[in-house]
């Protein structure tokens, strides 16, 4: 065990989620080392069964609400917390379980549970934000490793984070990656999502999926009008594609609302 | 003016030739359904045969009947990438226990020659030039790239829906310096180019090609090659008289149609990144988990992100409005002021790259019919 002396205190908490961002710190490997050198892993319980007692100076909150429990215990995680930052769609938007916000959540129980009345759930997943405030939000599904450390890095050495809110585009046009909706006919998300992964998948060829949630400044409407006009896309694909991790950040979950009354005026 | 012909055939012989001169030659490939610019190393890597369709988001390779090996217009990419580079190191800096140590970056940089840089190219180039290579705020990575790099410009001879040069006197005849000129002619049995060389440097790498006499007949086909590309763009949907520009922006900051542009406008930034002129760039400062080490990066930046304009309180240009409003108003009016030309060349690649369409030569146009309401 390393000396952790004077060193600030880390702890990763964990909601309504699929762990994927904690992998993401774990996947850190080499840097791993080095981070251990630099802060307390305190609390991390999926990678350690050490349980040191709080306040901690910085806490990584993954997962969304989605219980009563859930409520009480992230207002007990803000309050031993000196900076909370939240990772990924879950905990900064509600994730993919936030497609509970626009359907029933007790037909859900009750079609996938042979005892629903076990199940104790909220009728809606939320962001942590809406719960209590929140210092620093990194987007994404799952976030990018990179921007983790980043954001540790500057959280230790009382830096901004260098986590720019634009598009996806402009890592494409980075990479010199050519425009798959213009050169392809190809629907893509890209121009209303925050930059963070890369432009991964339109370097594949393939639209943005919007994993890291909205951009800054975002005009889903122009998109979306776009996407129906232009490439022919039909009403189903248009709201699949606001509802996936991101379904309840507010500009995605205005516009696929929208989209939807739409149908009814037809 | 000395003039010569190349045959086609010889093609490669001026690739060779840059190549053997210790240049790396970039020029037009085809890649993921388009025509970019990259390293090439043959003539077989240049785009022959294949030309491009364009309009309002809207970019589809087209299959040409004529084996052209420049029948394409301006495409997804600028020479811009290779000038002022989208990211790149500034200063190391690490930290001891009794001093902190601040190391410039330097890089190896390479001699470059380009393979096809069209009029408007070269005007946006030179406009680059203007920004870069001064006095007051030199960047000496793009200087350095710039000043041993090789140009062999060519003349357009066809033009894209979304081309309008003629419209801002960029081409698409070859106006401005360059190393070598070239224009390409395809006519019955025959397929050369003309050219004539522009530099000393130029001069060297004719002297090493198989080049025949020009006459008269050559310079009439290519002549009448090049004016195909103007008839194109004055009897196209882009044509337009841009003497008045800067005054028409001076006095429509309140235009109603900066309202209308902004419901369309996704401030996705495509355009200000497809543009052969747009030169901002920001800084990104980063230290590492130790905080011993701390690096300074530049990279592209645009007017159309929030953080771009954020100072104490938050950004000035807080909504599309005001970002679309300045991206225009700088291009086509303040540029002048600040740099003595226009920062638009015509090339179109903002109109084909926007992902929604929007047209500046329309924007120009809807500004002039509301001012008349």
């Amino acid at each position: 065990m390393s000396n952790t002396q004077g060193k600030p205190k880390l702890a990763v908490w964990k909601f309504a989620s699929c762990d994927g961002c904690q992998l993401s710190l774990l996947d850190c490997e080499d840097e791993l080392l080095q981070l251990a050198d630099s802060i307390d892993i305190a609390y991390f319980m999926e990678a350690s069964s050490r349980q040191v007692e709080g306040p901690y100076d910085l806490s990584l909150v993954e997962g969304s609400i989605t219980t009563a429990d859930d409520e009480r215990r992230i207002r007990a995680v803000r309050d031993q917390s000196r900076a909370l930052v939240t990772i990924g769609a879950c905990a900064t938007a509600g994730g993919i379980q936030a497609l509970r916000n626009f359907a029933d959540v007790e037909e859900f129980t009750a079609v996938v549970y042979a005892h629903p009345e076990y199940i104790a759930t909220l009728k809606t997943s939320t962001a942590i934000s809406a719960h209590v405030p929140v210092d620093f939000e990194l987007q994404g599904c799952p976030v990018n490793k990179r921007q983790l450390l980043e954001v540790i890095s500057a959280f230790l050495h009382r830096r901004p984070p260098q986590v720019p809110p634009h598009s996806v585009c402009i890592e494409c046009k980075l990479r010199g990656n050519v425009c798959v909706w213009v050169a392809h006919g190809t629907p893509c998300l890209g121009p209303v999502t925050h930059a963070g992964c890369g432009a991964i998948c339109p370097s594949y060829n393939r639209g943005c999926y919007g994993c890291y949630g909205p951009k800054e400044n975002p005009n889903t409407a122009s998109l979306c009008h776009w996407w129906r006009e232009e490439l022919g896309a039909d009403q189903a694909t248009l709201i699949e594609n606001l509802r996936n991790f991101n379904a309840a950040a507010p500009p995605f979950e205005r516009e696929s609302r929208r989209q939807e009354q739409r149908d009814g005026e037809e | 003016m000395q003039y010569s012909v190349l045959l086609a055939t010889d093609l490669d012989r001026l690739i060779q030739a840059l190549r053997a001169e210790g240049y790396q030659v970039m020029g037009p490939t085809l890649r993921d359904q388009a025509i970019i610019y990259d390293e090439i190393h043959s003539v077989a890597e240049l785009p022959k045969g294949w030309g491009d369709e364009q309009e309002k988001a809207h970019y589809r390779l087209k299959q040409r009947e004529d084996g052209a090996y420049f029948g394409y217009a301006a495409g997804p990419h600028s020479w811009k990438k290779f000038l002022q580079r989208p990211r790149r190191p500034v200063w190391r800096a690490q930290k001891s226990e009794d001093s902190l140590q601040i190391v410039a970056a330097v890089e190896t940089v390479p001699a470059m020659a380009f393979l096809g840089v069209r009029s408007c190219e070269l005007h946006a180039i030179a406009t680059q030039d203007r920004v870069f290579t001064g006095d007051q705020y030199r960047n000496d990575s793009y200087s350095e790239r710039r000043a041993k790099l090789f140009i062999v410009a060519v003349n357009c001879t066809t033009a894209a829906a979304t081309c309008f040069c003629t419209s801002m006197h960029t081409g698409p005849q070859v106006t401005l310096p360059c190393d070598l000129e070239m224009t390409e002619v395809i006519d019955d049995a025959e397929h050369f180019f003309l050219l004539r060389s522009g530099s000393a440097g130029g001069e060297r790498i004719l002297q090493q090609l198989p080049l025949h006499a020009a006459a008269q007949r050559h310079h009439v086909l290519a002549q009448s090659a090049v004016s195909n590309a103007v008839r194109q763009m004055e009897q196209g949907p882009r044509n337009f008289d841009s003497s008045d520009l800067q005054a028409l922006l001076y006095r429509n900051y309140d235009s109603v149609s900066w309202d209308q542009v902004a419901d369309r406008c996704l401030s996705c930034a495509n355009c200000t990144m497809a543009c052969p002129t747009c030169f901002c760039s920001t800084v990104e400062d980063t230290t590492d988990l130790s905080g011993d080490h701390a690096e300074r990066w530049e990279r592209w930046d645009s007017c159309f992100t929030g953080d771009f304009s954020y100072i104490s309180g938050g950004a000035v240009r807080a909504d599309t409005r005001s970002r679309y409003r300045q991206w225009m108003t700088h291009k086509l009016a303040t540029w002048y002021d600040q740099f003595g030309s226009s920062g638009c060349v015509g090339c179109g690649r903002c109109i084909a790259w926007c992902p929604v369409g929007i047209d500046i030569t329309e924007e120009v146009q809807s500004i002039r019919e509301a001012e008349k309401r």
